[in-house]
């Protein structure tokens, strides 16, 4: 029972550890016009975030995915973006190649 | 004749829109990530009701990931508190170059808070990428649309894979864990414009080098600095093409 309460505890401090960024967005961008230069910038910020956090996952996984080897993600990571290109631009065909790939490298691993 | 006048013609469709986008590779890469999630939740120790309220309420998966592993590792709390608020720290740049795309008309701007936390990285991409052909009005039916959608999905995504836990071959659950940073990556390498495809290269670079050197603040950073530099480089060959 404590137990099972402590989690629901964390859980919500955890809900709200998170929240207050989203929620400190509100009143910050208040001011900043849409069409802006300002904008603009938060806009390459953005996308700049996303994509090093793109790469910090793939290169550096939290979890389990961290015990296989890096040139795997890699490997995958690139095929991925060949087969994307290639296939003019197709997301399906893009990421289920990559992820193929990844599940045989890592399943070549295990085999006998 | 229908003397009915709907609210407006554009907003329907733009609900329509957002639905049918989440419905195609968000819910496949969502179905795939939220399943490793939910299996993970279990593992760790997590009831169903905890790994999907942690599905709704933090909706985001690194930070949930992150309180999963910590809390089945049993270590300090406000170490736990503070590593999911770092994970998740990209929201405010995130909800910063998104929401004041979704106020235009809004009376009542306390809705923005709602908005706020529907904010997600695949709810972000995708909104940044139709919203340029959509009219103003129709951006926060299309964004509500997309962002509830792929949330319902999460939590189905979630609950089966509590259910399947321990059942997937380890390489499978491992290979579902990568779907989605592939799916983001291809998703941003779709841009076209000048600053932002200079953000990204300098942030994909960045990243781990920033998440080794700060952990906590790397994210943040890279943000910052390879946001300020893709956007300051088109900047400076902006005003080079001017003849002077």
């Amino acid at each position: 029972m404590t137990a099972h309460f402590d989690a629901w505890v964390l859980l919500l401090a955890a809900i709200g550890a998170t929240y207050l960024w989203r929620g400190l967005a509100v009143p910050l961008s208040s001011r900043i016009d849409g069409d802006g230069r300002a904008f603009e910038w938060m806009t390459c910020v953005t996308y700049a975030l996303l994509a090093g956090l793109i790469s910090r996952m793939i290169v550096l996984p939290y979890g389990e995915l961290a015990t296989t080897p890096v040139a795997y993600r890699i490997i995958a990571t690139l095929v991925a973006l060949t087969a994307y290109f290639i296939g003019r631009r197709n997301l399906l065909l893009g990421v289920g190649l990559g992820t193929l790939t990844f599940l045989s490298l890592t399943l070549y691993d295990q085999g006998p | 004749m229908n003397p009915v006048q709907h609210e407006s013609p554009s907003a329907a469709n733009a609900v329509r829109c957002g639905i049918r986008d989440a419905l195609g590779m968000p819910m496949v890469v969502l179905l795939a990530s939220m399943t490793a999630f939910g299996s993970l939740a279990r593992e760790g120790g997590l009831s169903l009701e905890l790994a999907l309220v942690s599905t709704i309420g933090v909706w985001a998966l690194p930070g949930q990931i992150v309180f999963v592993e910590l809390y089945a590792a049993g270590g300090d709390v406000v170490a736990l508190i503070l590593a999911v608020s770092f994970a998740n720290a990209r929201f405010l740049p995130m909800g910063m170059s998104l929401l004041p795309m979704l106020r235009h008309g809004l009376v009542r701007t306390g809705w923005l808070y709602l908005y706020a936390h529907l904010v997600s990285a695949q709810s972000w991409a995708y909104c940044r990428r139709m919203f340029p052909k959509l009219p103003a009005e129709a951006r926060r039916p299309y964004f509500l649309a997309f962002a509830l959608s792929i949330l319902a999905i999460s939590l189905g995504g979630t609950a089966l894979g509590y259910v399947l836990s321990g059942t997937l071959p380890r390489p499978l659950a491992l290979s579902l864990v990568l779907v989605n940073p592939l799916f983001m990556l291809l998703l941003l390498a779709d841009s076209r414009s000048r600053p932002v495809v200079l953000a990204l290269i300098a942030g994909v670079g960045l990243g781990p080098a920033m998440h080794l050197f700060a952990p906590n603040w790397g994210l943040l950073l890279t943000g910052i600095v390879a946001g300020s530099a893709g956007f300051a480089t088109d900047r400076v060959l902006i005003a080079r093409r001017k003849p002077s």
